[in-house]
């Protein structure tokens, strides 16, 4: 799950991370009142959307960008009516780009340099790792890619958190001033205990600023956590904003679905997560584009079946549907009577390509068979994508 | 021979009077797995399928002398169950439970790493040795006794794989469902090194996907030590970056885990790559002709 940048800072602030003084405004002159009443010579008006890079982001159709600085409360007027209500296109929201709905201004301090450091859970390792580097600021994959040496990396276990000596260490190799040392210690130590204390699954700090006064300060804050956690997190979990979300994909969680909506034609039902991410790969070896992946799970219903064609149908790109499923636990016929009964109640506009094997598939065949419904049988995966593809292509279903 | 689990495996189930449990501790017991018990805390002394529930995996041990355990556990104690039976001194634990905190593993990992216990999965479908043994989910069936080694990091996959397989004769030693989670107890490279040491295994099919880097581990694995043919599919070269596909542990972020790269790492180790889903039981046979 995602949040907002000024969420994840109200989650530091109270961890004990140092973040400057901040206040969301929804209107323009909210934004003007905050800039008044943060009381600093400059602010930051920064666009609230669950997607990075907004600094580079320009809104739809003109110059503004996504985080702009304001000298006064007219400024910071002027920068939130450019951005409120308005739609932000940068590098990780794809050319749609996502409508801004808050704005956080936030109280400017003096950079004496950028830094990166991030949380996350390193598979290898198997453990949470604190990275940090000096190319502050900076797209951190190119850094990465192009000079690994400059990205440190310090692993510590959850329940001991991570050592002093190990945030010198950072603190040394970053070439911080020994005076600064003691608040980088504070700084990181506390970033990890935030990580491990709020079951995150990335809390990024990008840039992470040395102020002239040699203090730490998260100048922004991307924070994601860990699904399977929130249960212990209600907290969190109420930070939730689903009008950032795509809809589909709220009401496909909200019925136990697993779906991600994707640009394609065919739609794809499939039980299993590696077996929906494989349909997905073999439409596409066939010369189709998947609309979705979905993954029913292994002990789809009827109810479940039936909210799963709604979603799919639900994307009017969709030109046809394949469904392919490996009954294991989940009998065919169990999926081939939910096939049924989702066509009577949904009501099918476009072919409907379905691949059966494993557990009873002779009589979920012919409960298919028998049932009337309009349905393309295939026999194999290579069967199926033929026909779906083919199906897609026509020009009226 | 195989790996892992044979007709000995003495197995209980952690969560046996769970819904779920029972339900796979029947499905494992009509397979001829070896079921010996099951764990329920504060039910010990009822009996699921005709096997006797213990308080604690320690009494269920002692009593039956099981070597293995299959853990049914909701997600929010499974990390605990599995402490459980390692400290139970449990030598094979496999945690078929979906959706445990990630942290938890961070926390159960090094635990196992210093114990003799070996964790597959969790999220994984189990380990079945064809006509032999079945601990998990799988349906039986499809599966029959022979000589290739099937590991996997997801479920439905791996029976497409192993199914395609049967179909055109070849049985298979042992298939292995690592799990789809981020922290997983045993990666590619620990099951390869029992492949390519089990002499009933004369080739290994592994099906990997998007996200993290074992696949790439795997292919540097297989070109130094591994001289059985092994071919390989990846899921999820059509997914999109920065979203999570199903498994926890599918995701492409940073520019890392494409399937692309996988399989560039993949036939740089002179493994037989299957473009398409369907083609995996094929390249495995033209894995062994070459």
């Amino acid at each position: 799950m995602k949040i907002h940048e000024f969420q994840a800072k109200d989650l530091l602030r109270a961890a004990g991370v140092p973040v400057l003084a901040g206040r969301v405004a929804t209107t323009p002159a909210e934004a003007a009142a905050a800039f008044t009443a943060l009381g600093t010579p400059v602010c930051a008006v920064k666009a609230q959307i669950h997607a990075g890079g907004r600094g580079k982001g320009k809104v739809q159709g003109g110059e503004q960008r996504g985080v702009e600085l304001a000298k006064t409360a007219a400024d910071a007027e002027r920068i939130a009516a450019g951005l409120l209500g308005k739609t932000l296109v940068t590098i990780q929201t794809g050319p749609e780009g996502q409508v801004v709905r808050r704005v956080f201004v936030e109280s400017g301090c003096a950079i004496d340099r950028e830094l990166y450091c991030a949380v996350l859970v390193d598979r290898r390792v198997g453990s949470p790792v604190l990275i940090a580097s000096t190319a502050g600021g900076m797209d951190i994959e190119e850094v990465a890619a192009k000079t690994p040496e400059l990205i440190l990396s310090e692993p510590f276990d959850p329940d001991r958190g991570l050592a002093g000596y190990q945030a010198r260490l950072l603190a040394s190799k970053l070439g911080l001033p020994t005076a600064s040392w003691r608040h980088a210690e504070t700084f990181f130590r506390r970033l990890c205990q935030a990580f491990v204390d709020l079951d995150a699954s990335l809390l990024e700090i990008n840039p992470l600023v040395l102020t002239k006064d040699g203090t730490l300060v998260a100048l922004d804050a991307k924070m994601t956590f860990d699904d399977n956690a929130l249960f212990r997190h209600k907290d969190v979990a109420a930070l939730r904003d689903e009008a950032e979300e795509e809809p589909a994909e709220t009401r496909a969680a909200a019925a136990g679905l697993s779906y991600v909506k994707l640009n394609g034609t065919i739609g794809c039902l499939v039980n299993g997560a590696g077996l929906a991410m494989s349909t997905m790969d073999l439409v596409k070896y066939h010369g189709g584009e998947p609309a979705n992946f979905l993954d029913v799970g292994g002990g789809a219903d009827v109810k479940q079946v039936t909210e799963a064609f709604r979603i799919i149908l639900s994307d009017k790109h969709v030109k046809a549907i394949l469904v392919n499923i490996f009954g294991g636990i989940m009998r065919c016929t169990t999926i081939a009577t939910a096939l049924v009964e989702a066509s009577k109640t949904v009501g099918f506009t476009v072919p409907l390509v379905v691949r059966l094997e494993g557990t009873e598939v002779e009589e979920g065949k012919k409960i298919l068979a028998s049932s009337g419904t309009a349905i393309i049988t295939a026999d194999g995966l290579t069967d199926a994508a033929k026909k779906v593809v083919a199906a897609a292509g026509r020009p009226e279903a | 021979m195989s790996i892992l689990v044979n007709r000995d495996t003495r197995v209980i189930c952690q969560g046996i009077t769970g819904k779920v449990g029972e339900f796979h501790t029947r499905g494992c017991l009509a397979y001829g797995t070896r079921m010996v018990g099951g764990v329920t805390p504060g039910k010990g002394g009822e009996t699921v399928a005709d096997l006797p529930v213990f308080d604690t995996v320690a009494e269920a041990r002692d009593a039956t002398g099981a070597n293995a355990t299959m853990i049914f556990v909701p997600p929010a104690f499974a990390a605990d169950a599995i402490l459980e039976a390692v400290a139970a001194g449990i030598e094979l634990v496999i945690a078929i439970t979906e959706g445990i905190p990630v942290l938890d593993m961070a926390r159960v990992m090094p635990v196992v790493h210093a114990s003799k216990s070996r964790l597959i999965g969790p999220n994984c479908p189990g380990v079945i040795t064809p006509g032999e043994c079945k601990i998990g989910i799988m349906p039986g069936y499809i599966h029959t006794p022979g000589h290739v080694g099937v590991m996997s990091r997801s479920g439905t996959l791996t029976y497409e794989a192993v199914w395609q397989l049967t179909q055109l004769g070849h049985g298979q030693s042992t298939c292995v469902g690592l799990g789809g989670d981020p922290l997983v107890g045993s990666s590619f490279i620990d099951i390869l090194e029992l492949f390519q040491n089990d002499p009933d295994t004369h080739a290994i099919l592994m099906m990997g996907e998007i996200g993290g880097s074992a696949e790439e581990e795997a292919a540097e694995y297989v070109k130094k030590h591994v001289t059985k043919p092994v071919a390989a599919f990846i899921a999820g070269r059509t997914a999109p970056p920065g979203k999570r596909m199903g498994h926890a542990g599918a995701i492409i972020s940073g520019g890392k885990g494409t399937a692309e790269a996988k399989l560039a790492a993949l036939r740089d180790a002179g493994i037989e790559v299957a473009e398409s889903p369907a083609d995996m039981g094929t390249a495995l046979v033209r894995a062994i002709k070459r």
